[in-house]
């Protein structure tokens, strides 16, 4: 079987597992058994595989199971934001359908050689800390949850950070490839750029107070630094100065330090300052109630779960009980509704993503195609780490998203845009690997 | 290059596994100890999820439910077709305030945690189902005609009654006035908190009949009479001289009306008309212990069992101010208190009315303590019998004679003493008033503590009136509101 045949069979039984859920969700709240769910996964597939079908044609050897593995994520995610409000799986689908565009549009513009980008890499470095910084930009970014990383213009609103992130890694991918001997060999003076990097991660860090993107990209940086020299000091190093940075600026962020006291003592025995409303107040009733309702969520569902659209998410009169519950908090939903069963078996998914796309990195030929693809694929972990962690509560929690499966359009778009880039370097690498 | 992307890959994957162990422990290690946390709102919307169990009487039916469709889910409200008849005992089951009363101390039954190996296989196929969980029903022995008799009886005044059988040791009425209606606890909670009644705070949600400590007054001269035959050192017949009041430490304690002193007096009469001295001396010679262990034999110093939380019992007994509580004191040694005064309910007792309805059932029931209770059967959702009470006897309080002789003395007090308002024609009633003065004008406690039978049968009926306030003697404020409650009651039962 050719590798696009092995992906349209991947993506019929992704289809399958997506219906089951979908039919199960939607007939859990509705009380009804209906068929108007079938439209939403009609459509999904539809689009996918008008996506494979373009894929067909441009990179016809590539991996064929990420697409499927994004397929059944999205799946996942608009599953549950179906079950959490229909009204945001609309604006979800529509948003599925623009980022396949994109990847779709991607692929077809740099099907020939995707490592013209390598030429504009210093453009994509710029771009990047400037699309970091714009958020804190006055009158063009806001803040949500205390956290400045929105930007709106006019009506239209996006997070610069999910963009700015693959901006990184295509400029490191292509500065690393140049610089890896001379860096190899440890000469200072081309440190120098590397210096400037961690100083902008910083600058970011003190500008938007969001230590989840900052985390995140810094640490992208940091594998791909490590797995272009092979020098675990300058890991090291790095991992020292982020952490000394931070603790340094520490005692400036109010944001920060209150996330770290959230994350090490959620729970509170006695009644403490609450800045919310001024009062004093349980820590578990004030700072930290996002991530202990969090928490009692994912308890709740136990080994097997509630079951699709049996958990419960709102108090008896219908209040909600967790904020951002189908963006930063949907794998609370996710565990809740699923279970341990569930969960875990939503984690393997993105640790086969991850595989897959390391594999890919593994048997591309150039620098810049192996970088590449191991950035995405670590920044793709990472992202999924620091979020769900976050939820988990082994890391302080941050507001980003997890990839394909969380509500909003940032986060979609970018992530397609990655998923064809990884589609492309794969489809070279098998392709070359072939001829010769 | 690849051997470094290898571990790039063995750290992210690496990363991967930490949410996977994550995850397990959350989700298992930890998750008790979170569904037990206070502001674990999942846990208590989860109970609005069971269809709980309906609470019934003999007649009617106390407690149900009232589905309600939120958000594509189906939660299930209490409500209480009988408003304020039941509400102490029954309680209330809400999301603002939690439960209490049956609701809370049964909730595991009416929630259907307490399971069998068969209903655990049926609750799975319902949860499979996607049906509600439904939770065991309780008949209660309470009486519904007999609460609503006392609690109209007992009206404006902060009071409580309680009847049981004191063969078996159902209850049959408990009442606590001011009562409230359970349906308003949920959204009209302000309304509850404007019920007035003539005590200040109403409280109208204590349940007075077994939280209540109220001062004895003489109804405490059963006890006494009680531990003075045990002692042997007294009959009935025993003669006293009352000068009409008592001396205690050199000074006097006057009985209630001094101005008619009985001079010499049976202890038989002594009880009739609660002659305040010759309790006084009694005390004196036997000492408080004595009396004290009489006390517990009938229940003193126990919380009375019942199936009400126990919270909301309290044990009777002498009482202690310890900063600003009140803790239970038993003494160690005999001068520690005055047992004079003791003796006809005075000294620092405080007792509850379910715990002077106890004291009288035994006595009527020839000196055995039933064990009261007030759940008839806990019945499964198929209409099995899940567990069905029969009446326990807690212990021998008194010898028959003593129970026979004690009962005699109380059957005069109602015929021709402090009682006669109680009688009713056709029955044999044995009873003893009580009024204990607070010292202000209309402030007085009074008490009327009864068994009823019919003439040669054994007393099927044992009450305790109770009232808070009052300017009157119990024998006219109390004794004709456990009349009427008998009456009720007694018919109840002549035609059923």
């Amino acid at each position: 079987m050719t590798a696009r045949n092995k992906e349209l069979a991947n993506l019929v039984f992704a289809a399958l597992v997506g219906s089951a859920a979908f039919a199960s969700a939607s007939i859990a709240t509705t009380g009804v058994v209906t068929t108007r769910w079938l439209a939403y996964v009609a459509v999904v597939f539809g689009l996918y595989v008008a996506a494979h079908v373009v894929a067909r044609r441009t990179v016809p050897f590539a991996d064929p199971t990420l697409l499927p593995l994004a397929g059944l994520l999205t799946a996942v995610g608009l599953t549950v934001i179906y079950r959490l409000g229909p009204e945001d799986a609309r604006r979800q689908t529509v948003w599925v359908a623009l980022g396949l565009a994109v990847f779709v549009a991607a692929l077809v513009w740099l099907r020939w050689d995707y490592r013209v980008l390598e030429r504009y890499k210093y453009l994509f470095g710029i771009s990047a800390v400037v699309l970091l910084l714009l958020p804190s930009v006055p009158g063009l970014g806001y803040r949500v949850n205390g956290v400045k990383l929105w930007v709106k213009v006019g009506g239209l609103q996006f997070q610069p950070g999910e963009l700015a992130k693959i901006f990184l890694i295509v400029f490191l991918a292509g500065y690393l490839r140049d610089k890896r001997e001379s860096l190899a060999r440890g000469r200072l003076k081309d440190l120098g750029p590397l210096l400037a990097i961690w100083g902008a991660a910083m600058l970011v860090l003190v500008q938007t107070s969001d230590l989840g993107s900052a985390l995140l990209n810094f640490g992208i940086f940091l594998a791909m630094v490590y797995a272009a020299t092979g020098r675990v000091l300058y890991v090291g190093a790095g991992l020292g100065l982020f952490v000394a940075g931070s603790a340094a600026l520490y005692n400036a962020l109010d944001r920060v330090q209150q996330r770290v006291t959230v994350w090490l003592h959620p729970w509170t025995d006695e009644r403490v300052y609450c800045a919310i409303n001024g009062k004093l107040e349980y820590r578990q009733n004030c700072d930290s109630y996002q991530l202990v309702k969090s928490l009692y969520s994912i308890a709740n569902g136990g080994y097997g779960g509630t079951g699709l659209g049996k958990g419960t998410f709102e108090t008896v009169d219908g209040t909600p009980l967790i904020p951002y519950l189908n963006t930063d908090f949907v794998y609370s939903a996710i565990a809740q509704e699923l279970g341990l069963v569930g969960a875990a078996a939503v984690l393997l998914l993105f640790m086969v993503f991850v595989a897959r796309s390391f594999r890919i990195s593994l048997i591309a030929q150039d620098g810049f195609s192996k970088l590449l693809a191991a950035g995405l694929a670590f920044g793709f972990a990472l992202q999924t780490f620091i979020i769900v962690g976050g939820v988990l509560r082994v890391v302080p929690l941050t507001g980003i998203t997890l990839p394909f499966v969380s509500y909003g359009g940032s986060s979609i778009l970018s992530n397609f845009v990655m998923l064809a880039l990884l589609l492309l370097v794969s489809n070279r690498a098998v392709a070359t690997a072939n001829r010769t | 290059m690849n051997g470094q992307i290898k571990r790039v890959a063995s750290v992210a994957l690496g990363l991967l596994v930490a949410l996977v162990v994550a995850t397990t422990y959350w989700q298992t290690w930890a998750r008790p100890a979170l569904a037990e946390r206070q502001d674990n709102e999942i846990q208590r919307v989860a109970q609005f999820e069971i269809r709980r169990g309906v609470i019934v009487t003999p007649s009617r039916v106390v407690a149900r439910n009232r589905a309600r469709r939120v958000k594509g889910k189906t939660f299930y409200f209490r409500r209480y077709p009988q408003g304020k008849l039941a509400a102490h005992v029954v309680g209330y089951s809400t999301a603002a305030r939690s439960r209490t009363g049956l609701e809370r101390s049964l909730n595991d039954y009416l929630t259907g945690s307490v399971r069998s190996l068969s209903s655990l296989v049926d609750q799975s196929l319902d949860k499979l189902n996607g049906r509600p969980i439904v939770g065991d029903s309780l008949r209660l022995t309470l009486d519904l005609n007999g609460q609503q008799t006392a609690l109209e009886a007992l009206g404006d005044n902060c009071g409580a009654v309680v009847a049981l059988d004191p063969r078996t040791g159902r209850l049959r009425v408990m009442a606590s006035s001011p009562s409230y209606d359970p349906n308003q606890v949920e959204n009209d909670f302000s309304k509850i908190e404007q019920i007035r009644a003539n005590c200040l705070p109403a409280s109208p949600l204590l349940n007075r009949a077994s939280q209540g400590l109220y001062p004895p007054g003489s109804t405490f001269k059963v006890v006494t009479a009680s531990a003075a035959l045990e002692s042997s050192a007294f009959e009935p017949a025993s003669t006293f001289y009352d000068p009409g009041y008592c001396t205690v430490y050199g000074k006097r304690v006057n009985n209630f009306d001094t101005s008619r002193p009985f001079g010499n007096v049976t202890l038989a009469t002594a009880l009739q008309y609660s002659v305040n001295s010759v309790f006084c001396n009694i005390g004196l010679k036997l000492g408080a212990r004595r009396i004290l262990k009489q006390a517990k034999a009938f229940g003193f110093y126990d919380r009375p069992p019942l199936e009400t939380p126990e919270s909301e019992r309290r044990a009777s007994g002498l009482y202690k101010l310890e900063g600003r509580e009140l803790r239970l004191y038993d003494p160690k040694r005999d001068p520690d208190v005055d047992a004079g005064r003791m003796a006809f309910g005075q000294e620092r007792l405080l007792v509850t009315p379910l715990q002077m309805a106890m004291v009288a059932g035994t006595i009527g029931n020839g000196g055995i303590l039933m064990r009261p209770y007030v759940v008839e059967r806990i019945v499964t959702p198929n209409g099995k019998t899940r567990r069905k009470t029969k009446p326990e006897r807690i212990r021998r309080a008194v010898s028959p004679v003593t129970a026979r002789d004690v009962g005699d003395m109380m059957v005069r007090a109602v015929q021709a003493g402090t009682g006669t308002a109680a009688q009713i024609a056709g029955l044999r009633i044995g009873g003893k008033t009580g009024t204990a003065e607070t010292g202000v004008a209309g402030r007085n406690v009074t008490w009327f503590i009864a068994f009823a039978g019919r003439e040669g049968e054994r007393p099927e009926l044992a009450i305790a009136v109770v009232l808070q306030n009052q300017s009157l003697t119990g024998g006219a404020t109390a004794a004709p509101i456990a009349r009427q409650v008998m009456q009720a009651l007694l018919q109840t039962t002549a035609n059923p």
